[in-house]
């Protein structure tokens, strides 16, 4: 039994000449939280179909606990628990009916079925809820249900597809906390799929970066950002005002804008510099703040303010969107 | 060695998740206003055709010449021209009941968000198309043996006449032909709700397989056959030829099938079903067809209807194991 539970070798899957999952590698480990991250169309829920056994993939291999999940789907559906993207029930059941039904499914006895059911209502906290029919169930209550579901056949790794999709911030809060909280308990493993980079970064040990169908990066936050964002570590947000350049001539101004740029990109240690609606975005190296304050004052805009990040999620998906338009 | 004991025993007690399934298919089938609606149809208009063939019955026992062998089958084909009989009753709903059981089978479960859901647990892919289609074929043989079980018993009450052992056998046998009959109908829906997301579209496709075969087949028939009818020299062998042609081309018809094998059951005095030459019928020996000749004459229509139905289940069991189960 090797360490890992989710092995992906060389993984592709093609509609006609189009890879929507393209020579993917990715081995996620026992106990590990990690997230599938990407926009939508990525190829994330291809990825997570495939290790179901739902869609064949067109080469690659992929093992789900140590069973090949394209050979024997149903040995690996005994074990993982998959929770779909807006999952729905049989609306004219009860939400404890339903519970019961997957149950039986995975030949569990009726008596104990109702048992279970019963006790994972109360942890995902919808005991009162249980005997109202499904179809009258809002989104946030399905999505808890959808997880009590997932786990009633005591699986070893749990799938989410968008689970935190359509749900409200605190709904979205209390459900990761809820997976977070489910996952100590019954040391299980986790893949959750997002676009969500703060609800991912909140609750995952990793995360894999998906990108048109490859795996642009993967690791946890710390390490992606330094992987994509090798010399840039600090962004430094500038908002100018032009009005104080006082000049009626927008020629002039103009001008005046370029010097400015033109002073910018002269100090050491700046990388790159966009402007969009008078805000600049400066890379630089390390912490110039004070140089670019003292040069944009000097030059006659006015500074309205000053502001300084670090790499998160938000600038390593912005990156991405940036590198996409450069393709086009 | 009693651990194992008490396990075999628990497994023993479980419910194969393949009936649980079928279980739960009966059920919504049962619940569902659809079914109630056809129900209430089917069984007034059987009735009614019922209460025509027992007040006309008197009439057949006058006329003269009339066998009076087989008088209890008149319940089912008599009829006065006003209503039609049973047996046409049964023809023209069988395919309505057959395609309301199944033209949502599979697309309405994808709709609402079920199938991957199902999909995700320990079942075989297949456990779901055939526990759809022994659900609604259960459902339906029940049905209609209560029914044909109704109008006999109603018959013993009114006419006072007991059926015969052979009588009764030709019933049964003419009830499982009308179930055969529902089932090519309720696959055929059954592969259409495979093959359109819509289940209106699917709906609106059976239908209009129906109406085909009900109207327009018989104009396209006559169109061709007018356009070969063979010139008034002709010989003798060119019409049989000819009038044998016509008759294979109406054979395609499931419903002709369908007919012909039901009326040959409940008809012991048809001897043939094709073209017969004066010869052939001044040397037949008038009398009655014992059960198994009958049987033995509708071989082939029966062989076509069991044939036809299998290639629909074999095309839907093709096309939805190769069927990518997506979330929506």
């Amino acid at each position: 039994m090797s360490r890992n539970i989710i092995e992906l070798e060389e993984l592709t899957k093609k509609y006609g000449s189009v890879s929507v999952v393209d020579r993917l590698n990715l081995s996620i480990a026992k106990g590990e939280v990690f997230g599938l991250l990407g926009p939508n169309g990525a190829g994330k829920s291809t990825t997570i179909l495939m290790m179901l056994g739902l869609i064949e993939p067109t080469s690659g291999r992929i093992m789900v606990c140590d069973i090949d999940s394209t050979r024997n789907p149903i040995e690996v559906k005994k074990i993982v628990g998959y929770l779909p993207e807006d999952v729905r029930f049989y609306d004219d059941l009860t939400g404890l009916e339903n519970l019961i039904y997957t149950a039986r499914l995975n030949h569990i006895s009726v008596k104990e079925a109702d048992q279970k059911a019963r006790e994972l209502l109360e942890r995902v906290g919808m005991t009162e809820e249980a005997d109202k029919k499904a179809g009258k169930y809002s989104r946030g209550m399905r999505q808890r249900l959808g997880l009590a579901d997932v786990l009633i056949k005591d699986p070893h790794l749990i799938i989410l597809d968008e689970p935190t999709l359509g749900i409200d911030p605190r709904g979205v809060m209390e459900f990761l906390e809820l997976i977070l909280k489910l996952k100590k308990e019954q040391e299980l493993t986790v893949v959750l799929s997002s676009h969500n980079l703060h609800q991912v970064q909140k609750i995952c040990n990793r995360v894999g970066l998906f990108v048109n169908g490859k795996l642009l990066a993967e690791g946890d936050i710390s390490s992606l950002s330094q992987k994509l964002f090798s010399d840039e570590t600090f962004i430094i947000e500038a908002g100018i005002s032009l009005d104080s350049f006082d000049e009626a001539d927008s020629l002039k101004v103009a001008k005046n804008m370029d010097m400015l740029l033109e002073k910018l990109k002269n100090i050491r240690g700046v990388i790159s510099i966009n402007v969009r609606d008078n805000v600049l975005r400066i890379g630089c190296s390390g912490d110039l703040s004070p140089a670019i304050a003292k040069i944009i004052i000097d030059s006659g805009a006015g500074l309205s303010f000053l502001h300084k990040k670090e790499y998160g999620l938000d600038e390593i998906y912005n990156r991405y969107f940036e590198g996409d338009a450069n393709h086009e | 060695m009693n651990k194992m004991r008490i396990r075999s025993q628990q497994e023993k007690k479980l419910t194969h998740p393949f009936l649980v399934i079928v279980n739960k298919e009966i059920s919504d089938h049962i619940n569902s206003w659809r079914f109630i609606i056809l129900i209430v149809i089917i069984g007034l208009t059987c009735f009614g055709s019922l209460y025509t063939a027992l007040t006309n019955i008197g009439k057949v026992v006058e006329t003269p010449g009339h066998n009076n062998s087989f008088l209890f089958l008149n319940l089912f084909t008599l009829s006065d021209g006003t209503m039609p009989s049973f047996v046409v009753f049964i023809s023209f709903l069988g395919p309505l009941l057959g395609i309301s059981l199944g033209f949502d089978a599979i697309n309405s479960e994808q709709n609402r968000g079920t199938l991957s859901r199902i999909m995700a647990q320990p079942i075989h892919r297949d456990y779901l198309l055939n526990a759809k289609f022994l659900a609604a074929l259960v459902v339906i043989s029940i049905m209609f043996f209560a029914l044909g079980f109704l109008v006999m018993g109603f018959g013993i009450l009114t006419i006072g006449i007991p059926p015969t052992p052979e009588e009764f056998l030709r019933v049964v046998f003419f009830i499982l032909v009308s179930i055969l009959y529902v089932a090519f109908w309720l696959n055929l829906s059954i592969l259409l709700s495979i093959q359109f997301r819509q289940t209106a579209t699917s709906a609106l496709a059976c239908i209009a397989a129906w109406l085909f075969f009900t109207v327009f087949f018989h104009l396209i028939v006559n169109l061709i056959s007018k356009a070969n009818m063979p010139a008034e020299t002709a010989s003798a062998q060119q019409i049989i030829d000819y009038q044998k042609f016509v008759l294979n081309l109406l054979r395609i018809e499931p419903g002709r099938l369908y007919n012909e094998a039901t009326t040959t059951l409940l008809m012991p005095t048809i001897h043939s079903l094709g073209p017969l030459s004066m010869e052939q019928i001044h040397g037949a020996i008038p009398g009655l067809l014992p059960l198994g000749q009958s049987i033995m004459l509708v071989w082939p229509q029966l062989t076509g209807l069991i044939a036809a139905t299998t290639i629909c289940f074999g095309l839907s069991y093709f096309s939805f194991m190769k069927k990518e189960i997506r979330s929506r």
